[in-house]
């Protein structure tokens, strides 16, 4: 089943790339992987796609947690929540064909967003199976170039995000308590 | 005060108490060596930079303090990689200090310029590239909590060498602020009652004892609940020590090459607790027929090793020691006497078989020189080994009645810890007996620091169990290969010149009689001594687990008779 984590990481440099590492080590498979700026400038967000069973998951989520870099993670898969995908489709599209995809992309409630001679570039967000459709409407038209960015999610107002591993989010300590373990 | 980044990195060790550091000087580094001279700290000039982070490591399992291990940039950083996944795997808390290349100079592949921080991300537990000197008194501060606490682990700070010398404000931070590293404390009182619950209910329990209890200082709680709920003590090869060797409910090792009725008692069990252990390959063997009818319980500090190998019934997060001291309010007393008694039996037969029960037949036996140096040092000895067959016999043959005294690499298995790691610990305490168990192979990956040791004037005790083999590898070629010995007969120096040239006195041990005399010489040589034992060439260990078979299907020594001569 398909799994999409939030991770709240520390924007700094290399982050990503421990990220991505700990992917490749642990032999995780990701589906994609998006990041951006949150709201916070120390602070950005990653959302992680992988396609996985349950016990898998839970390792991924574990791990991530194991980097000094990663704040939060949690699990939107099994709860309401919204979840985007932006898509740019270059369509080759005679003259005569324009409309049609202008109304095919409509549909979808997409956009035509740059027009040339031969081609249309066309804007979509939306779920998965949304952007597929369209792209599976527009491939007789002939596709030169396709960019996805990958899913981004958010958790619906009103509910509460699920950590899995312990010691997570609320329930961890702060650091300078810890300064006195030893 | 301004102070260059070298100083001021100096000044953060001094505060983190660190009074040794191992290391080699470079290009990359010398502005820290230049600033070093000013500050009362005690230097360690390795010969090869992997010797450096053996001992370091060895520094910080033998006292439980942060190893300092120091390199230049690249070929110098490179050489202690081995070093670090050794340290990585153990949870072992070093900190690694490498000089880099000016950071105006970084990916234009400048001379002596390696991605340091990019090799040795998979095997850190975090690292941090410098290029500022602004930086340096954060980063170190940050380095030496995260290497200590939690999991502990290895961590690198890589210091662009125009860092080291730029002159700022030193500004000691008054506290660690990292957002995502919270380690974690104790577990809820639900599951702690859920524990003792299912403690009560057992009865065929057996506690497996890891590196974790030693690491944080459990091991006396441990033997608490042993002792007041009557559960067996199943060690792995880490956590030997944590339970004295002559508890009766202590079990000794499990696992590939453990004491064939201690992984009986595992298979058999109805209840495992897992302390502070990984489930590691070598210690489970086939995971589908690992201890069937046995419910598990894990506490674990690190969430990712919960059910990664074995899935268990109740995981309990948290520090080992808070932890244990918080379930043991709620253990009551019990006895597992038919239990223990069965175990009896097993072990009975198993001693049946033991090679340290056999008669002087004229050769020279690991187990017997291992069981002789344990009788000379009177088992007052801190071992540390290399990898293999003599580390086994080691593991095997030296009973430990305290923890801290068995120092070996395990989860990374790498040969020539010994001789740098016994540096290490030499260190924590000058007084301390160390005796490294050295294989003829394991010796010579890191024999050039011999010359450290002399250098320092270290009291360190060096016995080769040489069997002019690979032997371990010998092994499973023997077993698993019939006996093809591809590659693994040992065509070694004379390890006796080898040790005069460093003015190290040495003798040679090539029969049973001469054993105890050379210990003797040993123990009345003030300095380093070097015994090179010519010990059987194609003995086995046993018991052994097969990789990847049924751990109660041990290949068990042949029966032999017992004699009392
Ligand atoms: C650095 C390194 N290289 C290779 C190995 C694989 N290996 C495991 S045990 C062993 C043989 C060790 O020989 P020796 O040190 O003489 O010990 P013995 O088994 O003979 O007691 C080898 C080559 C290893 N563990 N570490
Ligand atoms: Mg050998």
């Amino acid at each position: 089943m398909q799994h999409t984590l939030i991770a709240l990481v520390e924007n700094k440099p290399g982050v990503l790339n421990r990220v991505a590492s700990l992917f490749r080590r642990r032999n995780f498979n990701i589906e994609s992987l998006n990041v951006g700026h949150t709201d916070r400038k120390d602070i950005s967000r990653m959302t992680i796609v992988i396609n996985s069973d349950e016990v898998d998951a839970r390792k991924v989520e574990a791990n991530l947690y194991k980097l000094v870099n990663v704040i939060d993670v949690h699990d939107v898969s099994t709860q309401p929540a919204v979840i985007r995908d932006l898509a740019l489709i270059k369509v080759k599209a005679a003259l005569d064909q324009r409309a049609e995809i202008a109304n095919l992309a409509s549909i979808f409630r997409g956009r035509i967003v740059d027009v040339a001679a031969e081609s249309v570039i066309v804007e979509i967000t939306g779920t998965e199976d949304k952007i597929e459709s369209l792209v599976e409407l527009l491939r007789p038209f002939g596709i030169l170039e396709m960019v996805r960015t990958g899913q981004v999610a958010m958790l619906r107002g009103g509910y509460e995000p699920v950590r899995h591993t312990p010691g997570a989010g609320s329930n961890g300590h702060h650091p300078e308590e810890a300064l006195e373990m030893d | 005060m301004e102070l260059s980044g070298a100083e001021i990195l100096w000044e953060c060790l001094m505060r983190e108490g660190v009074e040794v550091v191992f290391g080699i000087p470079g290009g990359a580094n010398m502005p820290i060596y230049d600033a070093m001279l000013k500050y009362p700290v005690h230097h360690v000039l390795v010969r090869h930079e992997q010797g450096a982070a053996h001992m370091a490591d060895g520094y910080a399992r033998a006292s439980g303090k942060v190893g300092v291990a120091m390199a230049t940039s690249g070929p110098g950083a490179t050489n202690l990689v081995t070093g670090i996944a050794t340290a990585m795997m153990d949870s072992s808390p070093v900190v690694f200090i490498t000089g880099q290349v000016h950071a105006h100079l970084i990916g234009g592949d400048a001379f002596q310029e390696t991605d340091v921080t990019g090799i040795t991300l998979p095997i850190t537990k975090h690292n941090y590239l410098v290029t500022r000197a602004e930086e340096i008194a954060q980063v170190v501060r940050e380095a030496f909590y995260i290497a200590r606490t939690g999991r502990p682990g290895p961590v690198l700070i890589d210091i662009c060498k125009n860092a080291q010398i730029q002159k700022t404000e030193f500004v000691y931070p008054e506290k660690v602020e990292l957002p995502g590293y919270k380690p974690p404390r104790t577990a809820p009182k639900a599951q702690l009652q859920k524990a003792a619950q299912m403690i009560k209910e057992s009865r065929r329990p057996v506690i497996l004892a890891g590196h974790g209890l030693l690491i944080s200082r459990a091991y006396r709680e441990m033997q608490e609940l042993a002792h007041r709920a009557h559960i067996p003590v199943a060690m792995t090869l880490l956590g030997i020590g944590s339970m004295p060797a002559s508890d009766p409910l202590n079990l000794g090792m499990m696992g590939m090459h453990g004491e064939a009725y201690c992984n009986l008692a595992i298979q058999n069990a109805d209840l495992l607790i897992a302390l502070g252990m990984r489930f590691d390959d070598r210690v489970t063997g086939n995971l589908k027929t690992y201890a069937p009818h046995a419910k598990k319980i894990h506490v674990e500090i690190d969430p990712s090793e919960v059910h990664k190998n074995v899935v268990v019934d109740l995981p309990l997060f948290g520090d080992l020691r808070m932890v244990l001291s918080d379930l043991l309010s709620y253990v009551e007393e019990s006895r597992h006497d038919e239990w223990l008694d069965q175990i009896g039996e097993w072990r009975a037969e198993s001693d049946s078989r033991d090679i340290i029960y056999w008669p002087d037949d004229g050769k020279l036996y690991t187990a017997h020189v291992i069981r002789s140096i344990w009788e000379a040092t009177r088992g007052q000895a801190t071992l540390t080994t290399g990898v293999g067959q003599h580390q086994m016999w080691a593991a095997q043959y030296y009973p430990f009645e305290e923890p801290y005294r068995f120092i070996t690499s395990g989860g990374a298995g790498t040969m020539g810890f010994g001789v740098p790691s016994a540096l290490g610990v030499w260190f924590t305490d000058k007084t301390r007996d160390v005796w490294v168990i050295d294989g003829d192979g394991s010796f010579q990956m890191t024999q050039a620091e011999l010359s450290t040791i002399v250098q320092e004037g270290a009291k360190i005790k060096i016995a080769i169990m040489n069997n002019h083999f690979l032997g371990m590898v010998r092994q499973w070629q023997e077993f698993f290969f019939d006996s093809r010995y591809a590659a693994t007969p040992l065509h070694g120096p004379d390890f006796i010149k080898i040790a005069e040239a460093h003015g190290i006195p040495a003798r040679r041990v090539t029969k049973p009689e001469e054993v105890m005399d050379a210990l003797r010489f040993a123990d009345q040589t003030p300095g380093p001594v070097l015994l090179d034992f010519w010990v059987e060439k194609e003995e086995a260990v046993y018991p052994m687990v097969p990789a990847g078979a049924d751990l109660h299907n041990m290949i068990r020594r042949p029966a032999r008779e017992r004699t009392t001569a």
